[in-house]
């Protein structure tokens, strides 16, 4: 239908930023990698404050556990008017084992946990006005910076998580890969990921346009990120 | 906040003060929906309001009022403002008011209601379901028009609203409100206010919580019933076209506030509140009507010892209670079956039986028969015997008495000779 005139619809986008500001916002993320990968560090350079875990534990001393242990730590972050509530699941002794057959499932088992709990809510008869959200959003997996090729751990983890989580590989420490170095890594990650079907995030399949795709593909050139973590301010110029 | 988190300060920009805008943007390219329900007598205006309103020309012809019974007209549009596209959705009652027993007017209203919440319903309790793409037909905002007679509501109007405040945000609305003068207006105003007070119907309120609208939503709340007039027709006013209706004795503003509360009614309902009613129609409606039929269906959240049921057991515990039933089935229908096989075994046995006996009596009977014949040859046999051998004996006598005949006759030739 044409409209002749102004009717105000538009108005609604406003109504709805005002209402989804006023309700705030839940972010999960995970974090997996051995030890020593700069997660934590990461973590709090990511969001410029002290969210990981180790932060909430100021100056004990880090022994790598037996087991592959979960630990989430929330905060509530706010910026010009957003509030966020910011959970981050740190995985300390994944990958850390001499035989880490199997690192993985407490893994899997915390975020079918939380699908389970939301899911249990969700068909309640009396629902809750607002379903808490502890359903993991992102995982953020740190590969280590081999400049090789991506190691049989990481392999089984991505290929299974992937399926269950939306995992966004990252080269970790990146700044002991020289460019070319780091080039190479890249290339060669995505071909291990394309021949073993893993499937990350942004995943082809929830492409909802061409627009949508086109900016997806700009994202997938660039992974897995080389990132690099600092949370101490130092001058620079 | 609360479960102790605590707040911790940024120190610098981290760019999630962008998630509102991503949201917005999702749905932006998403779309939106919006269903308004028009309830209302024949004549009342509907269809103008809503041509006003969007300031568009929805297609259709006023109905007649012969209708036999309501019924509901659903039409969908798609309109876009600027970078937004709205799916409408206008559903009119029609034939509301025209019959002479009114008394079950209101049902076909209920009952398309709750056909969308049920639909919805169905939906999210799929298991493999696509609610994000749903297109969602649950009815945000009910227009009721109340005829502008200047005294009361009608009692039709306030059974069919008592009937619908559980169920559907109502904004009643006085139509075609050019028919009542400013001080009746008031008194009219006040009374329907009142009755509707006194009758317990809970219509919808303008939200008051979030500061930047609580100001204008409370003064608008005051000015319920909005008397709305709608016209698509467009005057020349001073040096302005504006949307008006022009009468002998003078022209009526559709959009000056002085003549009537149209901008209200489009700022409350687009402007400022769609979006409230939209999420008024989900948690508090839709959850009432889910959490109504999913106990009627026998879900319950809690068992007798108060120990939280998931609804995966119940189903469970259903779905066992089910093939219970149709093992119990199964098996009487198996005993019927061994029970009716085996009558008719019997049955059959007997019958063969039977005709066993029946065989054996024929044969017994042919046999008897076939003696009594045997025996009746043989006597006639001995009879044509006999009468062989008489026949025998006969000719030789006969023979012999002609031979004694004739020399008889030779003799007593002779002797008369």
């Amino acid at each position: 239908c044409q409209l002749f005139g102004y009717v105000g619809i538009e108005a609604v986008l406003d109504q709805m930023k005002i209402k989804t500001m006023k309700t705030g916002f839940e972010f999960n993320i995970m974090v997996v990698g051995q030890s020593g990968l700069g997660k934590s560090t990461m973590v709090n350079t990511l969001f410029k404050s002290k969210v990981s875990r180790k932060a909430s534990q100021p100056g004990q001393e880090e022994r790598i556990p037996k087991t592959v242990q979960l630990q989430s730590v929330t905060h509530v972050i706010e910026e010009k008017g957003v509030k966020m509530k910011l959970t981050v699941t740190d995985t300390p002794g994944f990958g850390d084992q001499i035989n880490n057959e199997n690192c993985w499932d407490p893994i899997i088992k915390y975020i079918n946990e939380q699908y389970e709990r939301y899911l249990r809510e969700e068909i309640v008869i009396t629902r809750k006005r607002k379903i808490p959200d502890t359903r993991v959003h992102g995982c953020v997996y740190f590969v280590p910076p081999t400049g090789h090729w991506l190691r049989p751990l990481d392999l089984e983890f991505m290929r299974r998580l992937s399926r269950i989580v939306n995992v966004v590989p990252v080269i970790a420490k990146a700044d002991t890969l020289t460019l070319e170095e780091r080039a190479e890594f890249k290339q060669r990650i995505q071909e291990d990921l394309k021949t073993h079907a893993i499937s990350v995030y942004p995943q082809e399949d929830f492409d909802q346009d061409l627009d949508d795709r086109a900016l997806n593909d700009r994202i997938r050139e660039k992974i897995p990120f080389a990132v690099v973590g600092a949370d101490q301010e130092h001058q620079v110029n | 906040q609360g479960e102790g988190c605590r707040t911790v300060p940024l120190s610098g920009h981290v760019g999630f003060d962008s998630l509102p805008d991503q949201l917005v943007n999702k749905s932006v390219n998403h779309g939106f929906c919006f269903n308004i329900l028009c309830v209302g007598e024949t004549g009342l205006g509907k269809s103008t309001l809503m041509d006003t309103l969007f300031n568009t020309k929805f297609e259709g012809d006023p109905a007649s009022h012969s209708q036999p019974g309501v019924q509901l007209k659903s039409n969908t549009y798609d309109l876009q403002e600027s970078n937004v596209n709205l799916k409408l959705t206008i559903v009119s009652t029609v034939g509301f008011g025209d019959q002479i027993n009114k008394e079950d007017s209101y049902k076909p209203i209920v009952e398309f209601i709750d056909a969308q919440f049920e639909a919805y319903l169905q939906e999210e309790l799929k298991i493999k379901r696509v609610l994000h793409n749903y297109h969602d037909t649950r009815i945000h905002a009910c227009l009721y028009f109340i005829a502008p007679t200047g005294h009361s509501l009608k009692s039709l109007d306030l059974v069919t609203m008592k009937k619908l405040d559980s169920k559907v945000n109502i904004i009643p609305i006085i139509a075609k409100s050019d028919a009542i003068s400013k001080s009746e207006l008031t008194k009219f105003k006040i009374k329907i206010t009142s009755e509707l007070v006194s009758n317990g119907v809970q219509i919808y309120q303008f939200p008051t919580d979030d500061e930047s609208v609580a100001e204008i939503n409370g003064t608008m709340n005051a000015h319920l019933p909005f008397a709305v007039i709608g016209s698509t027709e467009e005057l020349k006013i001073g040096n302005k076209m504006m949307k008006a209706r022009q009468y002998p004795w003078g022209t009526v503003q559709v959009e000056n506030e002085a003549h009537c509360d149209f901008v209200k009614l489009r700022e409350m309902l687009i402007r400022v509140n769609m979006e409230d009613l939209r999420e008024q129609t989900h948690t508090r409606h839709y959850e009432l009507y889910r959490r109504c039929k999913l106990e009627e269906m026998g879900f319950k959240d809690t068992d007798p010892d108060s120990k939280p049921f998931s609804l995966q057991e119940t189903y469970e515990a259903k779905r066992n209670e089910f093939l219970g039933e149709l093992q119990k089935k199964e098996e009487a229908m198996r005993q019927m079956f061994v029970q009716r096989v085996k009558e008719k075994e019997a049955e059959l046995k007997e019958a063969e039986k039977e005709l066993h006996e029946k065989f054996d009596r024929l044969k017994k009977l042919h046999q008897d028969e076939k003696k009594k014949l045997e025996d009746k040859k043989k006597s006639l046999d001995d009879e044509l015997n006999a009468f062989k051998q008489r026949k025998t004996a006969a000719e030789l006598l006969q023979s012999q008495a002609q031979q004694a005949g004739g020399s008889q006759t030779l003799k007593r030739d002779k002797e008369r000779k």
